[in-house]
């Protein structure tokens, strides 16, 4: 029976981008190998940290949203704790009010992203229009 | 002004009455189920300046989820999300 969770880990600030989708692949990896799936990803960039740890005060934040069983978490956190890149990490697990918290904070997420983006074309089709005005104007000419 | 004579007690100004504004517990009101972790800001509403959690009787937060906000922000400090103890966090 999988169950849902949903884990953020703290990376060093030192890493660089392809050292950072590197970890994250390295994690993505372990929970599809054993029997887990992926639900959502999110990377929060870098962030400023409320309190310094291990004497940093920023990290890169990753948040991965996934079905497994409920012994691979002992075996995710192992590998986090062995992981120097990681300076801190939290696993937690979702009930059903979190799981559709969780599915809502996706939706609107994905709206924000894409209300910005649907925003672009609209004013692109604008400025064709305007292009299109231009040319039919040239055209009288 | 006409004041009835058997009114032994006359005032200057009317005594103020204390409008007692119940308190009520916003989850409850706005229907949310979860307190996520993930959400500094929001939890910010539930600390004091020294990012101490305020006790219910200020905030009129119900048990129910008095728990639950108090296990988000636990949660939230231990990401580095807020800080544990601090000054003026607002």
């Amino acid at each position: 029976m999988l169950k849902q969770y949903e884990t953020v880990f703290i990376a060093t600030p030192v890493l660089s981008d392809a050292q950072m989708k590197e970890a994250v692949a390295k994690y993505t990896k372990l929970i599809t190998d054993n029997g887990g799936e992926i639900v959502y990803e999110e990377d929060w960039g870098l962030k400023q940290l409320a309190y310094p740890i291990q004497h940093k005060t920023s990290g890169f934040y990753y948040l991965i949203e996934f079905k497994a069983n409920p012994d691979f978490v002992n075996t995710l956190e192992i590998q986090y704790k062995r992981d120097e890149r990681i300076i801190r990490f939290l696993t937690v697990a979702l009930d059903k009010d979190a799981v559709a918290y969780a599915e809502h904070r996706r939706e609107v997420r994905a709206a924000k992203k894409n209300a910005p983006a649907a925003e672009a074309p609209a004013a692109e089709s604008k400025v064709d229009a305007e292009i299109e005005e231009e040319v039919e104007e040239n055209k009288e000419d | 002004m006409a004041t009835p004579e058997n009114n032994s007690i006359r005032y200057l100004n009317p005594p103020t009455v204390e409008v007692h504004k119940k308190k009520y517990c916003r989850f409850k009101k706005a229907g949310i189920k979860y307190v996520d972790y993930k959400d500094p800001e929001f939890l910010k509403k539930f600390l004091n300046e020294q990012g101490k959690i305020l006790p219910r009787r200020i905030t009129g937060t119900s048990l129910k989820f008095q728990r639950k906000v108090s296990q988000a922000v636990k949660r939230a400090r231990s990401l580095a999300l807020l800080p544990y103890v601090t000054d003026l966090l607002k």
